[in-house]
């Protein structure tokens, strides 16, 4: 595997009103790996997280500065489409929101939107992603029935099939296990570590223990400031910066 | 305590007072004669309300065309397009809609409607078709003001799970929040149905009350309400019960409408 970098976050801040949530931060996002953030609550991942598929546009008080390469094009240029920008990267959020709709519907409407009809094609497309996201064996009966009847750890990683059946480039997930269970967490981590030959994942997780075992590089952020980035046995066995060390150590946050 | 209790027995002594004239006369004329029959000539002892009820129905149904396509839409850009501020400018405006006498909307339906529709469609431009556009503008406040609160209490995961997802502001709004909101929305239209069908003054002003089945939305029509408006003053003996006993119609259509929409709104916090 190559070390080609997918997105390069370039001295990039994000505002909100009079607040600075992230200071500069220039980061890189390997291609083809798991990169992990951690950081305690406030830190500022979520922001960073939203601004690399351009979510906080939602946001009217919300205001960038400084650069976000995808592929080398700056993702903040006036001309950039946003809507196709977060068809190439797609976000898995905290909480679980299926739409109010099917498990089929949810999973094929993001692809509907790129304008696949053939039910063929949609067919494969929905069974591939369960797969994908081990969730095919548990709901290959039901996929008709409404997905607000699954349960959270399901309804999760139904937001993974949706967003891989959209064939993203990046996979954005903010902390994904924080309101499940062991187990399925496990089984969203094993999904993770599966799909990063295909994708480029960026893992938020607020459980530091997560990133030592699915990320590959881990950068820590400390009140909206970058601290530390590396390769993730390095940060959480000899991290360069003392703060990281009393992060990973359970020191605080 | 008290207060509440003295605008329940208001309503309960209002039924009552109804139903203690209108039921026997129904009984007496025969259900039959009475829901079912076009004749209506009161001092012969006939009184078959058949073509009010229909009259009532399409001016509602047609007020329904007219509001809740403009109402909803009006909703969806209030909730999702327009900034913050300006929607505090323009939410309390079109609730101020609400608060124009009725008798005000009738003016504006004599004078500017009518006289448009009879210039380009023929007709006696006092019509159906008028008292629709009119009874349409006149529940646009109760449809928007529902149709808000209930796009706004829409999560807003789900708007950025559909655009994260790819999707326009525009399919966002089409594929996820309607749906989401749905039931909500369909209480609104209920409720809006139900002041529609109630509604008196500026439907008399401006349906023509002719007492005949409509062939054209350009005939003139005679409703429920406005039969009672104008015939309660004047009326005496079997012809006044009849009224009460059109009130009890009345009364029972709009207590469905209301059950209709409590339980489309029950669904929607049952659906969650």
């Amino acid at each position: 595997m190559t070390d080609a970098v997918k997105i390069a976050n370039r001295n990039f801040s994000v505002f909100y009103g009079a607040t600075r949530a992230l200071r500069g931060i220039t980061l890189d996002v390997p291609a083809h790996r798991i990169l992990g953030i951690i950081g305690p609550a406030g830190s500022g991942k979520t922001a960073l997280l939203r601004a690399m598929n351009r979510l906080n546009d939602l946001n009217p008080d919300c205001r960038v500065e400084g650069q976000i390469l995808l592929d080398g094009v700056d993702i903040y240029q006036p001309d950039f489409d946003a809507v196709r920008l977060r068809k190439r990267v797609g976000m898995v959020f905290a909480l679980p929101v299926p739409l109010p709709l099917s498990l089929f519907d949810n999973i094929v409407y993001g692809p509907r939107l790129s304008g696949i009809r053939a039910r063929t094609r949609l067919n494969a497309l929905v069974e591939g992603s369960l797969q994908a996201a081990f969730l095919w064996d548990e709901v290959k009966d039901r996929l008709h029935t409404s997905a607000m009847r699954l349960s959270g750890g399901q309804q999760q990683r139904l937001c993974l099939a949706r967003v891989l059946a959209m064939e993203p480039e990046v996979i954005l997930l903010d902390e994904p296990c924080s309101g499940l269970d062991p187990i399925s967490t496990a089984r969203i981590e094993e999904a993770l570590i599966a799909l990063k030959s295909k994708y480029t994942i960026v893992l938020v997780t607020n459980n530091t223990k997560q990133a030592a075992r699915v990320a590959d590089t881990t950068a820590f952020l400390f009140q909206g400031e970058l601290v530390e980035v590396g390769p993730t046995g390095q940060i959480f066995t000899m991290p360069k910066d003392q703060r990281t060390n009393d992060y990973v150590s359970g020191r605080f946050g | 305590m008290a207060l509440a209790f003295t605008a329940l027995t208001s309503l309960l002594l209002i039924a009552i007072f109804i139903f203690k004239e209108g039921v026997p006369f129904i009984a007496r004329v025969g259900f039959k004669d009475f829901l079912l029959s076009s004749d209506w000539r009161p001092q012969a002892g006939h009184f078959g309300i058949y073509p009010m009820i229909i009259a009532s129905l399409l001016v509602t149904f047609g007020a329904m065309l007219v509001g809740a396509p403009l109402g909803i839409a009006c909703a969806v850009f209030l909730n999702e397009f327009v900034s913050k501020p300006a929607t505090r400018i323009i939410k309390p405006t079109i609730e101020l809609l609400a608060g124009i006498p009725s008798v005000v909307y009738g003016f504006i339906g004599v004078v500017v409607v009518a006289p448009l529709i009879r210039s380009q469609f023929g007709g006696p431009g006092l019509s159906m078709l008028c008292a629709s556009l009119i009874l349409g503008v006149m529940v646009l406040p109760t449809i928007i003001s529902i149709s808000t609160d209930v796009l706004a209490s829409v999560p807003n995961a789900y708007r950025e799970g559909a655009l994260a997802l790819g999707a326009t502001r525009w399919q966002s709004v089409h594929m996820v929040i309607l749906k989401a909101g749905r039931s909500g929305i369909v209480a609104a239209v209920i409720l809006g149905m139900g002041r529609a069908i109630g509604e008196t003054m500026a439907v008399i002003m401006v349906a023509g009350n002719t007492v005949q089945l409509p062939h054209s939305a350009l005939d003139s029509v005679c409703t429920l309400t406005a039969k009672i408006a104008m015939e309660m003053g004047s009326a005496t003996g079997p012809h006044r019960q009849a009224l009460f006993a059109i009130g009890v119609v009345l009364f029972l259509m709009i207590m469905m409408f209301n059950a209709l929409a409590m339980s489309a709104i029950k669904q929607r916090f049952a659906g969650k």
